[in-house]
């Protein structure tokens, strides 16, 4: 075949610039650094420090939960024959609480810096669901994932500012054990075997954080006194966010409310 | 005129071109799935090469299992062509088929250890495409066809037919590329739009002018008519795909109508670019009236 020198470099160059185009940054950026001005970590003083607590509503009618289909696997259709697994996306009660929300302080700490806490977060894979739906940690803090299924599950976060890796989990093995290094709200975690199964988990660089209860409520303690900026994730609806003053001793009370869309 | 047609051989390169298409199918469905990382080691799969096959993990072990297939079907071919073709660039033509398939898998596991980078997995999906023209176009060297058809015009017209046909190969292949990087979240759709315009234009171009120019010709012009159909059905359902896309968006796991349609456009694409690289063949053949081919060719296997 004869194919003319000047079609063969065209082509070569178009393919070599979509190529090129295409690669994609694999590394995550530098962990942030505490501000060079930040005192280390220092104790809260229990006799000043404040709460926040709240409630999570949803304006709206709530989309009906979706039914999962799960007999692509044996076990978890066996497991859920009676029991349809449904999806967690949005979970409210019959006040239109929100669960599964994460509420947590946004601004008003960049001066200060918190030990890692050493206690293990758990996600459990169970049921062919994660438990919990969503998770909330520090940075660096121990996250550790069991699976109680009788069936193989692989672990898959996909950060957007963290390291991503991907690891199988067989019935019975040992737990797998990492963290986080920089903070990310939230990283969506998947199991690409069953692909129903997701949860999050938010990375943060405070301890003031929650996950709210079935009931929507939550309850930030120990802070201290200051402006902040108190925000609250949702996996559907995103963010929203409140600007609070915290006196010395202070209960505050904060609700948000998310617009069902 | 067939001396040297090895009917053995070219039914062995047309079910290696079959077994591409269903490999092709496979791979589709690992994409639609999001199964890609169901398995995350490689070579093997949860350590074995038989991992239950339940979820993701069929897709992808499927995946794997199918081109270990095909690949052993291309060394077949490739020890077929060394033996029984006398024309030494077809028996290249074999081993470059191997090199490509095996070159193939080692990107497949490359995309599977780098976690499905859009690079890696473009060029998997590009090597792809590449793998099955070569066994379509052995498949057409191997052929009655062009041991007997014989040369039947000048391509003295300006653009030269000849010249369209590559160009129609080359956009092609190029949409093909904006196709995957649109799959792989790379890209988004307007490059693949433009490339589906560009593809039609040239396709209407090249029908164009072999109308008018090769009306003798018969099989180029039931080719044409072949490209205008996978075409068009290509379009059409590239805009049932995406609709589906658009449809299942925040459905919260993958829906049968959007794999099926997208596996459909995606394998499609595959015949359409692997029609337009017929096309150039046989305008090889027909049109080029120093062709040696017809000189030399293969023995008969003794069975």
């Amino acid at each position: 075949m004869k194919l003319r020198s000047h079609h063969v470099v065209t082509f070569s160059l178009a393919a070599a610039l979509a190529l090129a185009a295409c690669s994609k940054n694999e590394e995550a950026p530098p962990p942030s650094q505490p501000a060079a001005s930040a005192p280390a970590a220092a104790p809260v003083d229990a006799a000043t420090a404040g709460t926040i607590t709240g409630t999570v509503k949803l304006d709206g009618v709530a989309p009906k939960p979706v039914r999962f289909k799960t007999d692509s696997d044996p076990y978890c259709s066996k497991v859920h024959a009676s029991d349809p697994l449904m999806s967690e996306e949005v979970v409210v009660d019959k006040n239109n609480d929100l669960a599964n929300v994460v509420v947590y302080i946004k601004t008003g700490l960049e001066n200060r810096t918190f030990p890692t806490p050493s206690d293990t977060v758990q996600l459990d894979q169970t049921g062919c669901h994660y438990r919990p739906h969503v998770i909330a940690l520090m940075v660096n803090q121990p996250l550790a994932i069991v699976n109680s299924d009788q069936t193989t599950h692989n672990i898959h976060p996909t950060p957007a500012n963290n390291r991503d890796w991907n690891k199988s989990q067989a019935p019975g093995a040992d737990k797998i054990t990492d963290s986080f290094a920089r903070e990310e709200i939230a990283i969506p975690v998947k199991c690409n075997v069953h692909s129903w199964m997701k949860s999050y988990i938010a990375v943060l660089k405070t301890p003031y954080f929650f996950v709210t209860k079935d009931d929507g409520t939550f309850e930030i303690k120990n802070l201290l006194p200051g402006d902040y900026t108190i925000a609250a994730w949702q996996e559907k609806y995103g963010s929203t966010e409140q600007k609070v003053t915290v006196g010395p001793k202070e209960a505050k009370k904060v609700d948000f409310v998310f617009k069902a869309s | 005129m067939t001396a040297g047609y090895n009917s053995t051989l070219h039914r062995y390169a047309l079910f290696t071109a079959a077994c591409t298409v269903f490999l092709l199918v496979a791979g589709a469905l690992v994409t639609s799935n999001d199964a890609g990382l169901a398995v995350p080691d490689w070579p093997t799969s949860y350590g074995t090469f038989f991992p239950p096959m339940v979820g993701g993990i069929f897709y992808e072990h499927g995946h794997r299992m199918v081109a270990t297939f095909v690949g052993l079907v291309t060394i077949g071919l490739a020890v077929l062509l060394w033996r029984v073709e006398s024309r030494p660039w077809m028996r290249a033509l074999g081993w470059a088929a191997l090199s490509i398939v095996i070159l193939q898998g080692l990107f497949g596991g490359l995309t599977v250890m780098l976690r499905l980078p859009p690079a890696a997995s473009i060029i998997h999906a590009a090597l792809a495409q590449t793998f099955f023209c070569i066994t379509v176009s052995i498949a057409v060297f191997t052929s009655r066809w062009w041991f007997a058809e014989p040369a039947v015009a000048d391509d003295s017209g300006s653009p030269r037919l000849l010249s369209l046909a590559y160009w129609l190969v080359c956009v092609t292949f190029l949409q093909l590329v904006f196709g995957a990087a649109l799959r792989h979240n790379a890209f988004g759709i307007w490059p693949h739009l433009a490339g589906a315009a560009a593809v039609l234009a040239l396709v209407i171009i090249v029908s164009r002018a072999t109308r008018r120019r090769f009306a003798a010709a018969g099989s180029l012009r039931v080719l044409c008519k072949w490209l205008n159909a996978v075409v068009g059905a290509q379009i059409l359902l590239g805009g049932a795909a995406w609709w589906s896309r658009l449809a299942t968006r925040d459905a919260l796991q993958p829906e049968p109508i959007a794999i099926w349609l997208t596996v459909a456009h995606t394998v499609l694409g595959a015949i359409v670019l692997a029609s337009t690289v017929v096309f150039v063949l046989v305008s090889h053949r027909l049109l080029s009236a120093s062709e040696p081919a017809m000189a030399a060719g293969t023995q008969p296997v003794s069975s």
